[in-house]
Parts: structure tokens; C-alpha cells; sequence
């Protein structure tokens, strides 16, 4: 005999309630939700950055730029080991390779030597292996050492994590909303900033490593005829096209030291006013001592600002950068100072803006078209199955409030990919009940009574709709898996949409069916 | 009295006019191969690395004379087209030469060029770039992901079913799969990472549809153990008749709502749709089920798992 349990109806009913309950925050404003007592539901949908405007960007770490660097710096690193080795060890042709540095040694009974002195650079790391693998030849010509894959790995993703840090405080002083960094991968960094439809000024900041060091003019004669001595490099001119400077090598004092940056004006002219720190203010102040009335750059990431030249020591450890600049390029330069500089280059590689008036359209083209889809199969279902249509557009109902409500309690993102699966749901989610409402037809045909009809109408139509739900199912997980943001909203939605509308064909109709059948006791079923 | 699309009592004959569909199948699926190899997709820059920029302006700009102003940036091709409304203009610039830094001065050269025409009357409703590295792995990603669902519904029919069916669910959807990508190629409307959301979904469809017919055809082995397997199949493309036509027309209602209302971004993936829930009920009706009788399914014995009966059929044999 057809019943529906007491305790399966009240568990529909409080499914329901708590779907409606759930989902309610959605229509009302922020002011009305600040104004409710905390144990009110509050929680409302978070719009993609594709609904509500914004950006997303991806930028990679430079890797090669890492390892180079590292290569360099271990080169150093054994060049000093060689020297300070008691005896010192003769060497010579130590250079940088792909993969490491390369040396060999003048005599090959240092080898030993080599060895013990090199020691100290390779570390043991926690996986058990040594951060530097040191070979050195029998004849001792042919010496390397090379940085292991593990060592490297480390390195790149301690400044992956060093990245994101600067790039959260280079965005934060910018002063947009609510951005989130995140690292992606290995060596990628997502940052995304709701709201912010242009983001040319960021992507501008985010593009800078911002590496500023302090060094010497060269002023021989060889500079002053353009070509660059050893020791020293020529480099362009940041501001001014194409005037270029020749500058030592050798850092005299760089941009760690720097403790605050601002932007200000001098002469009605903008500049960036720098302090440095207590080391950063010793080295500045010697340097300044020795070499007053000689010219003094001030280089960013290998482009001079500018070279002024010292008119007395500068020794309070605070100082002004000038160099040409207007309103905008002064306060940019204060920021990325202060927010400090990029261990390593970042490369955009994915940019994708949406200005907050598309957001805006996309969102009610959304819910026309939504609304539209759902009153056509609605109408349709009522025309097709009559009452019992009329209960299939309550269980769709109850499945967009489902669908709302789930969406809003798990804090899922709406894109505009996922808006589509609501509106395909819309569609498909009536097939479980056009399922079940087509047995019931083909039982009363066969000559079943109503109730009988209704009953194994479920029944039987069960197992076809978890089967068929199932494989669109295995299509939702996999685009959730494999998809990025706005396909992995779609997937969401659409998953989400295949478990309610389950839930509302089988249990919700069943339930309303169910109990109008006992109720009424049909003598003929007009499905 | 309701409206019933399909008549309770339809005999259609399905499978006599399989050698039919099959051959019209199979040119389909020859002309999709052709276009996909010949002209190929319009590959959105999702695929193709690129710029992508949606600009609105106060009033409709000239399009002749800003295709000359951008074209002659020295930025290789450059694309145009109104975008919903005359006034909103979405611009595409090819991949350019070079890492990815060359993408965003690309992106500012044209932001310059529109600044210098149009003055601040510009507003940028989009602006994307897709470097070289990120579109190669979209690439990827989407054939995997294509590949991944197909296996996996490929194994959960064969556990729930038997490898006949397996393997026509299987054929139907690379059937459908090919015959949009066909579609894509031949109309050009744009590829992108939507539109593999679209193929992907389409598997879904594609492969419900499929298997209500073939939860059908399993019952009726059950039921009639003498009838004869091509007279079975027909029957059971016919019983479920009604309800594959309804759960289209329903889907079809939600899509075409989505395409004429939901704006121009979803446009393209809403038309993939509507055309993947076309081909898929075709599929499931004139693909899926007469290559069971191609592939000679029989009456199975007793013992397999899948055409035992149950408790639902038992109570059948009470009544």
C-alpha cells in the first residue's frame, strides 16, 4: 500500500525550510542583514569577480632568474671557502655553468683540501640529501659544485612565499578592496581584486622588481668618452630618454636598508623623501663623507633615477630622491620602497578584467533569462501533466531555493558559467519527475488502479533516475577537478543542481503525491 | 484534457531505418573530421593566447575608422566586432611575438590608441590576455578533462549495465562530441574554455538520455525472454519516447531562454548547448540503442548481475 513515513515528511519538510530560510539573505540588502540578531542565517551567494567586476591576475615567478641567482651567489660563496682555507688554495677559471660554478684547482694535491673547505657550503636538508654536490677530478681539473634539485626547489619556493608577501603589501597600499593572493602551483601567485575593472596601475607595480642600490658615477676619462671600464656598467636613464650614465659595479648601499619611503615635493617638484636604517644611515654616511662633491646614483632595477652629486655628508641617514618625476611616478616609487623589493621578476601570464558595469549586466541577463526558462517549463509542465505538473514546479522551486541555499552556506563563488548550469538545471532538473509522471502514465495504460500506479511509478522510475544522474554527476566532478575559476563555478552549480533536483523529484513530489492520493483516493488518474 | 506530444501507443520503427541514420551519422561525423582538420576552430584566446578587450563608448564609434587606427599599430591582426550593442565593441588582438610581457604592451598600446580617438568617453567593460604558457595548458587541461569523464562514465556503465552498452553509450557520445566540435568549426563561433564546459555538460546529457533508454531495454530483456532482440529494442525506444522528447523540450525551453535573455558572453556557450541537446536525443534514440543490435546483443544468461530480477520486478510478477 502507498505511504509516506512521518518521519521522511518532516525531514522534506525541514529540508525545505531551511533551504527557504537559507537562501532568504539573498534578497534582502547588507543594511537589513547588519540589522538581524546574529542566530539569523546571513550568509548570502559570493559573486565571481566575472558578476561583481574586478580582476584576476596570474603572475609566475621567474625560475630561471632564482636559480640564476643562486648559481651566482654560490660562486661567491666558494671563491671565499677557497681563499680563507688555511693554507689558501690556488684556483683558477671558477665560472658559473648551466648547472652550477666550475673551477680547478692550480695544484692537484689540494683536493683533500678543496673537499674540507667546500664542505661547510653543502648542508645536510631535512630529506636527507646535501644541499651541494661537490665533485672535484683525480688530476683536479675539473672541479664543480652543483646546487641539488631538492636545494633549488627550496630556494624557489621560499621566494615564491617572499613574492607573495610583497606583492600583498605592494597591493594592500594601493588601497583596493578586499584582495586576496594566493599561490598557485609551484611558482605562481593568484591575486584577485574584487571591483577594480582597470587594474593597468597594479599590473604596472606588480611589474617592477623594484631593486634599488646606491652606487658611484665612474668620472675617468674613459667614461666621459661613453664606454664603460672595468668595473663599471653603462645604464640607462629611468626618466629621461635616451641620456644614459656610466656607474661602478660595486653596491655602496642598497634598498634593504631603507626603513621608509614617502612621497612629498621639493621646490614644487614631486620627490621621494627615503630613511634608512641604523646600517642602512652608517653606510650611507660614510659614503656620503668620503666622496663629497663627486655624483652619487640612485639605481632602479638597472635604470638611474638619478645622480646628484654630494654637497656634504649626509649623515642623519635620511635623504631625498629627485630625478623628473610627476605626481603619480613620485608616489608609485614611495610604495614599491616601502612594500620592498621582489626577490625575483614576476611575469604576468594571465590577465582577465571585467569592468563592474558588465558585471552588472551579466547578473540581470542572469536572472531574466532564469526567470523566463523557468516560467516556459513551467507553463509547460502544467500543460503537459496538469496537477501533477503543477507539484513537479514545486519541487523546482524548492530546487532553486536548495540550490540558493547550499550555494550560500558552503560560501561556493557564483560565476557567470555557473548562472548557465542554474538556468540548464531549470531544464533538466524536471526530467526526474517527467520520468517518474511517464511510468505512472504507462502503469495507468497498463491497466494499474491509481494508487498502484503511483506507487511503482516511483519505484521503478528510481533506479533510472540515479543512473542517469549519476554519469552527468561524473561530467560535474571532473570539470570541478580539472576546470579553473569561472568552469569550476559552472561545475559547482551544476553538481549541486543534479543532488537537489534528486532530492525535490524523489522525496518532495513523492511526499506531495503521496499524500493527495490518500487523501483524495483518485478513481481515475488523469496524469 | 492534457497535452501529449507523443502518443502513449507510438510503433515506430526505429531500428529498420537504422542503416539510414547510420550512414547520415557517419557523413556528419566525416564532415565534422573535415572541418576540424581543414579550416579548423576559431579558437578563442583562451587556446590561442591573445588580447580580448570589450569597450563601451557613449555613442557608436566608426568601426571603419578604428579597425585603420588599431590595424596600424604594428600589433599583426586585429579584430572587431559590436558585441551585443552598437555602442559596445569587443576588440581582439593576436597572440604576440614574445613572452608574455609583450601581451600586456600590446594591451597598453591599445588603451593608449583609444585614449588619443576617443578621449575619456571609453569605458573597459573587459579586458583579457592570455600568455603563451596559460593557453597551452588550457589546451591540456581540456582534452584531459574530455577524455577523463568519457573513460569514467565508460567503466561506471559497464559496471552498472554490461560491455554492449558500454560501448554504445560510448559511441553515442564521441557521435555527439565530434558532431560539435563539428558544429564549432563549421559556423565559426568562437572556442573557448565555456565551450569545453559545454562539450563536457553535452557528455552528461548525452549520456542521461542514453541511459534511460538503456535502463529501458535491460527491463524489457527481464520482462520478455522470448521476444525478439530487434523487436525488444524498438519497443523500448518507443516506451521511452515520450519522456526523451519532454526532458528535451524542457532543456531546449531553459537553453533558448538563456540564449536570446542571458547577454552575449553566455551566447556561445547557450547555441553549443542547444545543439548538443539536439544531437545527444538524436543520439540516444538512433545511435545508442540499434548499435546494440549491430554488436548482436542477445537474451542474456540467468547469472549476470545486471538481468537478475529485482525486487521491483518481483512485485510485478505478485500483482
Amino acid at each position: 500500500m502507498i505511504s509516506f513515513p512521518k518521519w521522511k515528511s518532516v525531514l522534506v519538510v525541514l529540508v525545505s525550510l531551511l533551504g527557504i530560510v537559507y537562501t532568504a539573505p539573498n534578497f534582502l540588502s547588507k543594511a537589513t542583514l547588519d540589522k538581524l540578531p546574529d542566530w539569523v542565517p546571513s550568509q548570502q551567494i559570493n559573486l565571481g569577480l566575472d558578476l561583481q567586476g574586478g580582476s584576476h591576475l596570474l603572475l609566475q615567478v621567474d625560475t630561471a632568474d632564482v636559480r640564476e641567482k643562486m648559481i651566482l651567489s654560490l660562486k661567491e660563496a666558494v671563491r671565499t671557502s677557497l681563499r680563507s682555507a688555511d693554507p689558501r688554495i690556488g684556483y683558477r677559471n671558477l665560472k658559473t655553468t648551466r648547472t652550477g660554478v666550475s673551477f680547478s684547482l692550480r695544484k692537484p694535491e689540494d683536493r683533500e683540501a678543496a673537499r674540507k673547505a667546500l664542505s661547510s657550503l653543502s648542508v645536510l636538508m631535512p630529506n636527507g640529501k646535501f644541499s651541494n654536490i661537490i665533485n672535484i677530478s683525480d688530476d683536479g681539473k675539473v672541479a664543480t659544485v652543483t646546487p641539488s634539485e631538492q636545494a633549488i626547489k627550496d630556494r624557489i619556493s621560499a621566494v615564491v612565499d617572499q613574492s607573495i608577501e610583497i606583492v600583498g603589501r605592494r597591493v594592500n597600499e594601493t588601497g583596493v578592496n578586499e584582495p586576496t593572493i594566493q599561490r598557485q602551483g609551484t611558482d605562481r601567485i593568484l591575486v584577485q581584486l574584487p571591483g577594480l575593472g582597470d587594474p593597468q596601475r597594479i599590473v604596472d607595480l606588480l611589474g617592477q622588481t623594484a631593486q634599488m642600490t646606491f652606487h658611484l658615477v665612474d668620472i675617468s676619462a674613459g667614461a666621459a668618452r661613453g664606454k664603460a671600464p672595468a668595473g663599471s656598467k653603462i645604464l640607462p636613464s629611468l626618466n629621461e630618454e635616451g641620456r644614459t650614465y656610466v656607474v661602478k659595479n660595486r653596491v655602496m648601499v642598497s634598498g634593504e636598508n631603507l626603513e621608509d619611503a614617502q612621497a612629498t615635493f621639493q621646490q614644487g617638484q614631486p620627490v621621494v623623501s627615503i630613511r634608512f636604517n641604523g646600517l642602512g644611515g652608517k653606510q650611507f654616511g660614510k659614503v656620503t663623507a668620503e666622496n663629497v662633491g663627486k655624483p652619487f646614483a640612485i639605481v632602479l632595477d638597472g635604470r638611474v633615477v638619478s645622480a646628484p652629486r654630494i654637497n656634504e655628508p649626509i649623515l642623519g641617514g635620511a635623504a631625498i630622491i629627485s630625478g623628473g618625476f610627476n605626481v603619480q611616478g613620485a608616489q608609485d616609487l614611495a610604495l614599491l620602497l616601502r612594500a620592498g623589493a621582489l626577490p625575483a621578476p614576476l611575469k604576468i601570464l594571465e590577465q582577465r578584467s571585467v569592468g563592474p558595469d558588465l558585471g552588472a549586466d551579466s547578473i540581470a541577463a542572469g536572472k531574466l533569462a532564469g526567470l523566463i526558462g523557468l516560467l516556459g517549463v513551467a507553463v509547460f509542465m502544467v500543460v503537459t501533466y496538469g496537477f501533477f505538473g503543477l507539484v513537479a514546479n514545486i519541487a523546482l522551486v524548492m530546487n532553486m531555493f536548495l540550490i540558493g541555499a547550499l550555494l550560500s552556506v558552503l560560501g561556493a563563488t557564483l560565476t557567470l558559467p555557473g548562472i548557465a548550469g542554474i538556468i540548464l538545471t531549470i531544464g533538466m532538473a524536471v526530467d526526474a519527475n517527467v520520468l517518474i509522471f511517464e511510468r505512472i502514465r504507462e502503469e495507468v495504460h497498463n491497466g494499474k488502479s491509481p494508487v498502484n500506479a503511483i506507487e511503482s511509478g516511483f519505484n521503478r522510475a528510481f533506479t533510472t533516475i540515479v543512473d542517469a544522474n549519476v554519469t552527468t554527476g561524473i561530467a560535474a566532478v571532473i570539470l570541478f577537478v580539472m576546470g579553473t575559476g569561472a568552469i569550476k563555478g559552472f561545475a559547482v552549480t551544476l553538481g549541486i543542481g543534479i543532488i537537489c533536483s534528486m532530492f525535490t523529484a524523489i522525496m518532495l513530489s513523492r511526499m506531495i503525491i503521496t499524500i493527495w492520493a490518500l487523501r483524495s483516493r483518485p478513481k481515475t488518474l488523469n496524469v | 484534457m492534457k497535452l501529449k506530444l507523443i502518443p502513449s501507443d507510438t510503433k515506430i520503427p526505429f531500428l529498420k531505418y537504422r542503416f539510414m541514420t547510420f550512414g547520415a551519422s557517419a557523413l556528419l561525423i566525416l564532415l565534422s573530421v573535415f572541418m576540424f582538420f581543414g579550416p579548423g576552430l576559431n579558437k578563442g584566446i583562451d587556446f590561442e593566447g591573445g588580447i580580448m578587450i570589450e569597450v563601451g563608448f557613449e555613442k557608436a564609434p566608426d568601426l571603419a575608422d578604428m579597425r585603420s587606427a588599431l590595424g596600424g599599430l604594428g600589433l599583426g591582426s586585429v579584430s572587431l566586432q559590436t558585441f551585443g550593442a552598437s555602442d559596445d565593441i569587443l576588440i581582439r588582438v593576436q597572440r604576440q611575438d614574445g613572452d608574455n610581457e609583450a601581451q600586456k604592451v600590446a594591451v597598453d598600446t591599445v588603451k593608449a590608441r583609444l585614449q588619443a580617438d576617443y578621449g575619456d568617453s571609453v569605458s573597459y567593460r573587459r579586458i583579457e590576455f592570455v600568455g603563451p604558457t596559460v593557453s597551452g595548458e588550457l589546451v591540456k587541461t581540456a582534452v584531459e578533462a574530455v577524455l577523463v569523464s568519457v573513460f569514467a562514465i565508460l567503466i561506471y556503465i559497464w559496471l552498472r549495465f554490461e560491455w554492449h552498452y558500454s560501448i554504445g553509450a560510448i559511441a553515442a557520445l564521441v557521435h555527439d562530441v565530434i558532431l560539435t566540435i563539428g558544429m564549432f568549426a563549421i559556423t565559426g563561433l568562437e572556442f573557448n574554455v565555456a565551450s569545453v564546459a559545454a562539450i563536457l555538460t553535452i557528455v552528461g546529457y548525452s549520456i542521461n538520455d542514453t541511459v534511460v533508454v538503456y535502463d529501458r531495454i535491460r527491463e524489457n530483456f527481464r520482462r520478455y525472454k522470448k521476444m525478439d532482440v530487434s523487436d525488444l529494442l524498438n519497443l523500448s525506444i518507443n516506451e521511452t519516447l515520450s519522456r526523451t522528447v519532454i526532458t528535451s523540450l524542457t532543456t531546449l525551453l531553459a537553453l533558448i531562454a538563456l540564449f536570446v535573455f542571458g547577454g552575449e558572453v553566455i551566447r556561445g556557450f547557450a547555441a553549443a548547448m542547444i545543439f548538443g541537446v539536439v544531437v545527444g536525443t538524436y543520439s540516444s534514440i538512433f545511435v545508442a540503442a540499434p548499435i546494440l543490435l549491430q554488436m548482436g546483443l542477445k537474451h542474456y544468461n540467468e547469472a549476470d548481475d545486471a538481468f537478475k530480477p529485482t525486487g521491483d520486478d518481483a512485485y510485478e510478477n505478485e500483482s
